[in-house]
């Protein structure tokens, strides 16, 4: 059985910089994987390159999902086959009403992939449910998207989406940035109520705080665009205790 | 001065338009001086162009170069044609009042026979009215524009608008232009006086008939809302694409009116829309509102000049440009305020949106404020789609020409909130949506 991603001896770089020289991955279904490392270690770019942000120059390397070549696809494309990114920092439209963006994202999501466009009571019923499982109000889904909400509120919409689309892989981005111990539990809970046997999570952070809260499978440490060393969940308590310094030598 | 060097050929090009056209100009007597006088006037500034501040971005002797023919009398078949055109409107249920190439057609226009609404033609009125009152149905002292004396030289029709004082008529009022003939111009000059304490919704759009094309259409509205009034005027320019709409409006705004107006372009290949709002009463509160959606080789001009000539009245502009592909958007916002006018409170918003390389804007706020307590503010910017947005929506699927339409929605969306008729907002929605759906 072939994995869920596959990245292979990804070499990625910005303007003229490399940042990942050659970094690997293997996830498969079901499984959640934590990347770990310091600030520019690559993690954000790793994410950022896998649902296909503009601005970034992949000169080696391959990703497949699915089997499939994920560079050959457009973000739209990506994010139809079942790629989820949540946002570090979400971005605010203001204007288009977050209800409006949840049925037209989704129905686009839908379209492209040959099923049916949902009815409005049909889509109204199911993002209804899950807002509530999110203590998300009523009142969020009308106000512009990411609009005057908080840091956790934000987050929280993230899970909404993700809970929304049924990604078959999710990238969270350092979804404890900026969040206090309430907001962050809020938005973990909603995370774990989405973990399933098909699904797969790969969970960036710079703190090992969130993995208290989703517990990872497997754990990889980055440094300087390498994955330096891989293991289980007991990898990020060894992080807490000894820091990043001795994986940047081995990178070195 | 240079300037005369340029003039004498575009003088007289349209001094023979003049002449041809005079036989078909309603008016005797003092009509017909005035109308004399105005067209000298015109003929001696010419087309407005580059160097005539005003008209900076809009120079009509490259837009324009020339003032086109009189459009014939529309004779059954463009009437027919002109009919067809009316069957694509989407603003229905309205007190229909159509102008057919500059004539008013009875036929087609709808029964205003509603309480408290008086209409009557311009050329009626300028053939029978009282002698005193005909020539100042064409004079205006709001301005000394080239253009608005052209009109008041050429002008062959329109409406006379009255709202009784303290009428509220359940319908608008539409004003519907139609071109049907190609290569030739339609003057058309309508007043509408909404009196004392009454409510109107008047609406004006500017449409052409299948295969017209290249055709002028250089029109003028006098607006007068009386003292405590309630004025919506709504403006939609989709005049064939390759055809020219100069237009001009003169509003006077009496004490505690409340006036919204919106100007939605998106036809017309050259088009100008110049409005002259004068606050002479104290109290009143003007919203002056427009989005201008276009492409193409589209050049599309607003220009606003609001006189606060009294205290305790204020005005908010919001306006909108959509820019693709090698058009050209004009915005000049003129506010003065004058030494008089305390606590004014005037405010001006213009942003336009550049959807290609080539596209272009230009907006010049101009405040002159000669009173000491008032509170005025503008703003511009000019723009692309921001990329981290349009990023965030292709991740959540949305195909890049989608993800870029919803940007663009959320764009005008806040200048058309400010249409206050629900109807008529869903108009300028499904404009723009069809806009966007062209742009494929």
């Amino acid at each position: 059985m072939s994995a869920l991603l596959e990245v292979r001896n990804l070499q990625v770089r910005v303007e003229e910089r490399e940042i990942l020289h050659g970094l690997s991955l293997t996830v498969n279904k079901g499984e959640v994987h934590a990347i770990m490392g310091p600030n520019g270690s690559g993690k954000s770019t790793l994410s950022h390159v896998i649902a296909g942000k503009p601005g970034y120059e992949v000169t080696g390397g391959e990703i497949l999902f699915k089997g499939e070549d994920l560079l050959e696809m457009s973000p739209d494309e990506r994010a139809a086959k079942g790629v989820f990114l949540a946002f570090q920092y979400p971005v605010e439209i203001p204007g288009v009403a977050t209800m409006t963006f949840l049925r037209t994202a989704l129905n686009a999501q839908r379209k492209a992939r040959g099923e049916s466009e949902y009815s409005t009571p049909d889509f109204l019923k199911k993002v209804r449910a899950v807002a509530a499982s999110l203590n998300i109000p009523q009142e969020m889904l009308r106000r512009g998207v990411n609009v005057g909400f908080s840091g956790g509120e934000k987050k929280r919409n993230e899970v909404l989406q993700m809970a929304l689309f049924e990604p078959s892989l999710c990238i969270l981005d350092e979804m404890d940035s900026g969040l206090d111990i309430d907001a962050l539990r809020i938005a973990a809970d909603g995370v774990n109520a989405l973990r399933t046997s098909e699904r797969a999570m790969v969970v960036i952070t710079h703190y090992q705080r969130l993995l208290n809260y989703i517990v990872p499978d497997f754990v990889h440490v980055m440094s300087k665009g390498r994955v330096v060393k891989s293991g289980g969940k007991e990898l990020a308590l060894e992080l807490e205790e000894s820091g990043y310094a001795r994986f940047e030598d081995q990178a070195a | 001065m240079n300037v005369a060097l340029i003039k004498p050929k575009t003088g007289e090009a349209a001094s023979d338009v003049f002449a041809r056209a005079r036989d078909r100009l309603p008016g005797k007597g003092p009509v017909a001086e005035l109308r004399r006088a105005a067209f000298d006037d015109f003929v001696q500034k010419g087309l407005p162009h580059r160097r005539v501040e005003e008209w900076k971005y809009t120079d009509l002797r490259v837009l324009l170069r020339e003032v086109a023919p009189l459009a014939a009398m529309p004779d059954q078949a463009a009437l027919k044609r002109a009919e067809a055109a009316l069957a694509a409107l989407d603003v229905s249920g309205a007190h229909r009042l159509v102008l057919v190439d500059g004539v008013f057609a009875p036929s087609l226009s709808a029964s205003t026979s509603e309480d408290g609404i008086t209409v009557n033609t311009l050329r009626a009125m300028l053939e029978n009215a009282d002698l005193a009152a005909r020539a100042d149905l064409l004079r205006t002292n709001a301005t000394t524009d080239a253009m608005v004396a052209l009109n008041a030289a050429m002008a062959t029709d329109g409406v006379v608008i009255e709202v009784a004082k303290n009428a509220a008529p359940r319908r608008p009022i539409h004003i519907v232009h139609v071109a049907t003939q190609s290569r030739a111009a339609a003057f058309t000059r309508s007043l509408v006086k909404v009196s004392d304490g009454a409510q109107a919704t008047l609406i004006e759009s500017f449409v052409a008939a299948d295969d017209a094309s290249a055709y002028q259409a250089h029109d003028a509205v006098v607006l007068w809302a009386g003292e405590g009034a309630h004025l919506h005027h709504i403006r939609l320019v989709e005049d064939a694409r390759d055809a020219a709409n100069i237009s001009t409006a003169i509003v006077t705004l009496g004490a505690r009116t409340q006036f919204k107006t919106f100007n939605l372009t998106s036809g017309a290949a050259v088009s100008r829309y110049q409005a002259f709002i004068r606050f002479s009463g104290e109290g009143a509160h003007a919203d002056v509102n427009g989005v201008s959606l276009l492409n193409g080789r589209q050049h599309a001009d607003n220009t606003l000049v609001l006189d606060h000539a009294v205290p305790h009245c204020t005005s908010n502009e919001v306006f909108r440009a959509v820019v693709d592909g090698a058009a050209h958007s004009v915005f000049q916002g003129r506010i003065n305020v004058h030494p008089d006018a305390q606590k004014t409170d005037a405010r001006m918003m213009t942003r336009a949106l550049l959807l290609s390389d080539e596209a272009e804007a230009d907006n010049k706020p101009e405040l002159e404020i000669f009173a000491d307590d008032v509170q005025c503010g503008h703003g511009a910017t000019t723009g692309a789609l921001d990329d981290s947005l349009l990023f965030y929506l292709r991740a959540r699927g949305l195909p890049e020409k989608e993800a870029q339409a919803l940007l663009i929605q959320a764009f005008v969306g806040e200048a058309m909130e400010a249409i206050a008729d629900e109807a008529l907002r869903d108009v300028a929605i499904a404009t723009a949506e069809r806009w966007l759906a062209a742009r494929g």
